[in-house]
């Protein structure tokens, strides 16, 4: 296990350096080869890691929990990797650069890549809240220059935001982990170094205001990375100025690991605390979350901004999720992570292909799409239904056992307004969705409207960009319809980690 | 402190430590109204400078020889290290040519100078005294460095919000781990010396990533102003 940990947290890195000395075939190919390799490798680990937790070198620590993390991670790497070939080539879009600009962008892009997938990869397998920190506050430096990459007004205004809002909220979850040290040190003593095992061994002594403090201000400081209401604001910007593979990875795994960080405070505060005070911090800021975002999804004209408030939407069931605390809810909570990253990652990328055939992002502009893309078209369908909650894909499955959970533990009303905001949700997804699939395009330009020059003919822009969405759609239906007993086994363990009897 | 506490003068210690962390507050305030780009880089490692010998202070009187190394290191690294960085990057930004030149940022205010320190003033004052009411007690400082460190962390998220440049915002951030780093020295002294080591190294990569994004904006926008900054919402 040991070789197969070791390879896990130093190829993407490897891949990265690779990136930034070879030739843009060369780069493309191990990028690849890479997102491919760490997802064997986590699966690799998946069996172990489900009967008892991997430490080594003090720094590295992999439990169940940390392996759904990791899962997510890992898959949209390789999906997004596949995806990248298709969509970075030189077309019209950089078409200003000419050729020795598009081998530098194409460069920073590929190891800029890596390097982000690196760091989420690295963020769960860490063995204590402070290095856990430290790979989230790399996560956003890498991912706010990958925002920046297009080198537009938008991309770079996108990119400020960024960058200083998630550093602001970073800045008090550094606060947090300070706190969570003070406790942890009042039993453990001053040398503690803030790993998780023996926080949670004491947690029932700890003392209690500082550990409620460190819990507010980390759900407040990786709850800004996550991407809940109030402290939202930098993501729809981010996701839809970034370009597309990164606001995949950006949707699917990098709110997701934020969630993980603020899941590792969940799990000692509980103790400490009782389950009382952090489910209720949970529960305001999940309900606000989902139903804010639930409204936004109507009216908004940019496909990309759509999709990024459908991710706030989601984010916002996870913490409610958490907040009813039944095992089944917990159960839920992580497989819909799992579904989550494979459900958004496959309509950002849907939607990237819509955007390359349309030529813009406007919603209004982008009619007809299920006659001019024969494959992305019908797989962009099915994304945004997976992201609605229909059987049988893996999100309807996680949102039925939420609710489950939801009503066992008595949590009647908030499971109720989970039920009501997701099909507000859904509505306002599936109105656009089916304006752009369905609508036929008109013949004359109307007002707002781009004169069509080229009438656009009837094709995919690149296989590349199918094949990563069509097994994303796969994994959706077998998550949905019947998970594998080695991730249900996973998930089982990861709950009991999370309740505390593990 | 309450009863027969209260009645003894505070040791030398406890007011030098007072005396310094009330100085990181009051050089914080400085910075709403900082109208050079350089000043500013200048205010943030004067403040940095400040905490840097609170650690050698605490280290000195309460034995704790780790802090002594993260004092140096801090101070290499805040106070030499992160401005020359950022000089670098900014070089050849901000006034191009008129005025006596890095006049850049002044009046980047979104309020008057005045209702952005009373603003200021008050959520200093709220953090101030929702802190001392937690009853966290450190064994190595006294309880209203805590609070004073709070009140830097709030007041610089003021800074962040009120000032229009994005130099005094990205300053603005560099000064709240410098808030973070005060409250680590209260009560978390005995963290390891490695950690803080990466927690340093992590600061000089966002530091880096910070002046790139700056310059990327300056080359859009031609200026360190965010008022542009209003494309994108919805």
């Amino acid at each position: 296990m040991l070789v197969v940990v070791m390879l896990l947290f130093i190829a993407p890195a490897a891949a990265a350096v690779i990136c930034l000395l070879a030739p843009p075939a060369v780069a493309r190919a191990s990028t690849a080869i890479c997102g491919a390799a760490c997802l064997g490798l986590v699966i690799a680990v998946l069996p172990t890691a489900s009967r008892h937790d991997l430490a080594y070198w003090g720094f590295l620590r992999i439990d169940a929990l940390s392996v759904v993390f990791l899962l997510a991670t890992s898959f949209l790497y390789a999906a997004v990797a596949v995806y990248s070939i298709g969509y970075l080539v030189h077309d019209g879009a950089h078409a200003d650069l000419g050729d020795p600009g598009f081998t530098r962008y194409s460069r920073r892009f590929w190891a800029g890549l890596n390097l982000f997938a690196w760091a989420m990869l690295a963020a769960p397998m860490m063995s204590s809240l402070a290095l856990l920190w430290v790979a989230i506050e790399v996560t956003t430096v890498v991912s706010a220059l990958l925002v920046a990459i297009e080198d537009t007004d938008g991309a770079a205004e996108a990119a400020w935001k960024y960058v200083l809002i998630a550093s602001a909220g970073l800045g008090l979850a550094l606060l947090a982990t300070i706190f969570a040290y003070y406790a942890g040190a009042q039993v453990l003593g001053q040398s503690y170094d803030l790993a998780f095992s023996p926080l949670l061994r004491v947690a029932a002594h700890l003392p209690h205001a500082p550990v409620q403090l460190a819990f507010v201000l980390a759900v407040l400081g990786f709850g800004t990375k996550m991407g809940l209401f109030p402290v939202h604001t930098w993501l729809p910007d981010a996701h839809s100025e970034a370009p597309t593979p990164v606001s995949a990875m950006l949707s699917g795994s990098l709110l997701a690991v934020s969630f993980y960080a603020i899941l590792r405070f969940y799990q000692f505060s509980a103790v400490t605390l009782g389950p009382r005070f952090p489910r209720d911090v949970l529960l305001v800021f999940g309900v606000a979350s989902l139903l804010l975002a639930a409204l936004y999804l109507f009216g908004q004209r940019d496909i990309k901004r759509l999709l990024a408030y459908s991710s706030v939407e989601h984010m916002g069931i996870l913490a409610i999720g958490v907040s009813f605390g039944a095992p089944i809810a917990l159960a839920g909570v992580l497989l819909h992570v799992l579904a989550h990253a494979a459900a958004k990652g496959n309509a950002f990328m849907g939607a990237g292909v819509l955007v390359r055939k349309f030529g813009t992002k406007q919603i209004s502009a982008i009619r007809g799409g299920l006659d001019l893309l024969p494959w992305s078209g019908p797989l962009f369908l099915l994304a945004v239904l997976a992201l609605g909650a229909m059987p049988p894909f893996g999100i309807f499955r996680s949102e039925f056992e939420i609710v489950e959970g939801g009503f066992a533990s008595h949590g009647n009303a908030a499971a109720a307004v989970l039920i009501i905001g997701v099909t507000v949700a859904f509505f306002g997804l599936a109105a656009t969705t089916t304006q752009m699939l369905l609508q036929p395009r008109a013949v004359t330009a109307g007002p707002g409207h781009p004169p069509n020059s080229a009438p656009l003919t009837r094709g995919e822009p690149s296989a590349w960009m199918v094949i990563p969405v069509a097994v994303g759609a796969v994994v959706l239906i077998v998550l949905g319809v019947h998970p594998p007993a080695e991730l249900t086994d996973l998930l089982a363990r990861a709950v009991r980690e999370l309740s505390g009897a593990a | 402190m309450a009863g027969a506490a209260a009645v003894a003068a505070p040791s030398v210690f406890s007011g030098t430590a007072n005396v310094i962390a009330v100085g990181v507050l009051l050089v914080e305030f400085g910075m709403f109204r900082q109208a050079l780009l350089r000043g500013q880089v200048r205010l943030y490692a004067a403040q940095s400078t400040l905490i840097s010998v609170l650690a050698v202070v605490v280290a000195a009187a309460r034995h704790l020889p780790d802090l002594y190394v993260l004092a140096g290191l801090s101070f290499a690294l805040k106070v030499v290290i992160v401005p020359v960085v950022l000089r670098r990057l900014l070089r050849g930004l901000g006034a191009r040519g008129e005025g006596p030149g890095w006049t850049d940022i002044a009046g980047s205010g979104s309020l008057s100078l005045a209702t952005t320190v009373l603003v200021a003033i008050v959520l200093a004052a709220f953090g101030f005294f929702s802190v001392a009411a937690l009853g966290i007690h450190s064994p190595v400082l006294p309880t209203t460095a805590l609070a004073v460190s709070v009140a830097v962390v709030l007041v610089a998220f003021v800074l962040m919000i009120m000032r229009r440049d994005v130099a005094s915002q990205a300053i603005g951030f560099f000064s709240l781990e410098n808030g973070v780093s005060l409250t680590a020295l209260v009560v978390a002294a005995g963290l390891p010396l490695i950690l803080e080591i990466v927690f340093l190294f992590d600061l000089l990569v966002a530091v880096v990533v910070f002046g790139l994004l700056i310059r990327v904006h300056h080359g859009r926008a031609e200026s360190l102003s965010t008022a542009d900054l209003t494309r994108l919402r919805g």
